[in-house]
């Protein structure tokens, strides 16, 4: 299973992000390997808009089974989910410890967008 | 062929007055005016004009639709998006038109002419006359964002008069931008406060960007204080016209009348006002 976190640092002690799109990191997590790259997604943060569909963009070439983020707004769910990948809220902790829920089958998984768009 | 625009950085200090009075006043002295309002979001010269209305036209904006039949989802057009208004998958392609800025980038850049431009309504023009002046007014939908392609095919569908007013939104970003842009002058509308001073400022720093010969009037000239008078002496601004506070021109605005109904302030002041500005500009 592979699993996208949004997160505020660039390793797996980072803290999960709350923000998806505006997240400074991703990382992109193989449970099978056990092995994790880093998605640097710094361009996106200050973004005049569109940050939600650029960085779905980003994570989904990574084919994630799951992608874990504190929030989602309309477009991002809406790539995210196209591509095929579940979305499951959690940003309580860190980058590892949502990779043990995500293992043990804890997540809670959404089926919408559980925030509003900015400005559109 | 002049074209003067008037502007203000901040709301509520006068512009759609100055305006819809400096165009009345030279339409009654026998010159072809036309008035423009490109304050798109919320167009309200209209009230003082009160136009009879003979054409209403919409306006479109092209933006990307894809032909998945011939799209190999290679993402060039993703990329060259600068608004990310495009996402590729693997066998889709989504398009946030809220997002687009209808640049045509991913329409010109597909390697497989897999995309095609289609019209998206966002707004409308009301075109007409006031005693002889001609009217104009662009209004964008509700709920859309983006004003200028609005304002941008106000100008270009305004009719050739001899002198052009054009009444611009409030601020300094790109709604302004687009009204004022390619006229021959700028005249910034301000008041005698704190906050009028701020965003004057603000003003100047835009028509100084954007290389506009313009000058300030001061509307309310005789409340709040004398910074604004400092800052324009000190920055070797023009000061056009003071226009003192009268409680009959505030009646009249509070019952959508001309100022110029009942003060000459806004009959002859504004007239004799353009005469200066139009010979500058014939320099």
């Amino acid at each position: 299973m592979i699993l996208a976190i949004s997160s505020q640092g660039p390793t797996l002690e980072s803290a999960v992000d709350p923000r998806f799109g505006r997240a400074p990191y991703f990382i992109i997590y193989n449970t099978e390997t056990e092995e994790f790259e880093t998605i640097n997604n710094s361009e996106n943060v200050n973004a005049m808009g569109g940050a939600g569909v650029q960085a779905s963009q980003s994570v989904v070439s990574h084919k994630p089974d799951v992608v874990i983020s504190g929030n989602f707004g309309p477009k991002a769910f809406q790539v995210l989910n196209g591509s095929g990948a579940r979305t499951a809220l959690w940003a309580n902790g860190k980058v590892s410890e949502a990779i043990e829920l995500a293992k043990t089958n804890q997540l809670e998984y959404t089926q919408s967008a559980n925030v509003k768009g900015h400005w559109q | 062929m002049i074209k003067i625009s008037v502007a203000s950085g901040k709301g509520g200090t006068g512009k759609t007055t100055i305006a819809t009075n400096l165009a009345a006043a030279l339409s009654k002295k026998g010159k072809d005016v036309v008035y423009l309002d490109c304050d798109v979001e919320e167009p309200n010269g209209r009230i003082f004009l009160k136009p009879l209305i003979s054409n209403i036209s919409r306006v479109s904006v092209l933006v990307p639709r894809i032909d998945l039949d011939k799209c190999t989802f290679c993402g060039e057009c993703a990329e060259t998006c600068e608004f990310n208004a495009l996402a590729v998958l693997e066998d889709n392609v989504m398009v946030f038109d809220s997002l687009c800025h209808n640049c045509g980038g991913c329409y010109h850049i597909c390697p497989e002419n897999a995309i095609k431009e289609v019209p998206r309504d966002i707004g409308e023009i009301q075109s007409g006359s006031s005693n002889g002046l001609k009217f104009m007014e662009g209004q964008l939908t509700i709920g859309e964002a983006q004003a200028p392609p609005v304002t941008k095919q106000l100008k270009k569908d305004m009719p050739p008069a001899e002198i052009t007013i054009i009444d611009a939104p409030p601020g300094t970003s790109c709604p302004v931008i687009e009204a004022v842009g390619d006229t021959d002058y700028l005249i910034l509308v301000s008041e005698p406060t704190p906050f009028g001073l701020n965003d004057l400022k603000l003003a100047v720093g835009m028509a100084r960007e954007l290389k506009l010969p313009f000058g300030v009037v001061i509307n309310r000239s005789d409340l709040g204080d004398d910074l604004t008078i400092d800052y324009c002496r000190k920055e070797d601004i023009e000061i056009l016209l003071q226009i003192p506070f009268d409680h009959k021109i505030a009646k009249a605005y509070s019952e959508g009348r001309m100022a110029s109904d009942i003060s000459p302030i806004y009959r002859e002041n504004l007239y004799e006002l353009y005469e200066n500005i139009a010979g500058r500009i014939k320099q």
